[in-house]
């Protein structure tokens, strides 16, 4: 099998169980689970074709993969901290429970 | 394909499942400390050493970590009674296995262009600290800028907010 062909199944498998994931749990924070699941699957994408493209020495695709894992720490930082607020003001962090804009 | 990288995608994508599948909430966040490993693992199969560290550092180190901090502090660590699973999570389910099938079919079908085994970069931390500090100085600054941002706003919207007289 092509090297890089099995990263990208493994990279597409984890981005549908992340996508799964968020659109089927209902609790805030596994939501969250699953949308770094898919971050980190597009991760594995960006260093596989780093590794497999054709011009590895110029570093693209990793510089990439480093920002992306920059930018979805602070994701991460900003999405938990929005579910504490979030439960300390419904008492909740189920998402079927939260179904109304008003506050 | 060699033997290690089977045994690596097996370990991720059981990581991965195990995460949206259990049901009590602090097994999810171990489960998911699980499959970020197995994604840094195959990051140092692929010759990317930086890039496996920094996973190691920042998902497995912090992220993973705060995670299990807001499951604490939201009382979410018993499992609920009434299923975790919402209302619609058949369509959830289709969608996703669609984006799976959709992804699936555009690698295998392209398999015969995708470029064989090819020799490893000789890359060092000292090119990528190099390149960090030339030629990709602004997204890294503006990198800084947005994780102080961020860290910032985190704070602000998660602080105890005065109680208002109703």
């Amino acid at each position: 099998m092509n090297p890089l062909a099995g990263y990208l199944l493994v990279a597409a498998l984890l981005f549908a169980i992340g996508l799964a994931g968020a659109l089927t749990r209902r609790n805030a924070i596994l939501v969250l689970i699953g949308i770094e699941l898919m971050l980190n699957a597009a991760n594995l994408n960006l260093i596989a074709f780093w590794r497999y493209g054709p011009h590895p020495e110029a570093l693209t695709g990793m510089m990439f993969a480093i920002f992306s894992i920059a930018v979805a720490a602070a994701e991460a930082a900003v999405g938990l901290g929005l579910v504490i607020s979030i439960y300390r003001h419904a008492k909740t962090t189920d998402l079927d429970a939260m179904n109304r804009m008003k506050g | 394909m060699s033997f290690a990288f089977y045994v690596i995608a097996a370990l991720a994508v059981a990581g991965g499942l195990a995460a949206i599948l259990l049901k009590n909430t602090v097994h999810c966040a171990l489960a998911l400390t699980v499959a970020f490993a197995g994604l840094a693992m195959m990051f140092l199969e692929l010759d990317a050493q930086f890039a496996g560290f920094a996973q190691i550092l920042v998902y497995v180190g912090a992220v993973a970590i705060l995670i299990v901090f807001a499951i604490l502090l939201t009382r979410n660590a018993e499992t609920p009674k009434d299923g975790v699973y919402s209302k619609n999570w058949f369509v959830g389910l289709v969608i996703a296995a669609a984006v799976f099938a959709v992804l699936g079919w555009a690698v295998l079908h392209s398999m015969r262009v995708l470029p064989h085994e090819t020799a490893v970069p000789a890359v060092t931390v000292l090119d990528i600290g190099n390149a960090l500090m030339g030629r990709y100085v602004l997204p890294l600054e503006i990198v800084a800028l947005l994780l102080t941002a961020a860290l910032i706003g985190a704070v602000i919207v998660a602080m105890h907010e005065k109680e208002r007289a109703k």
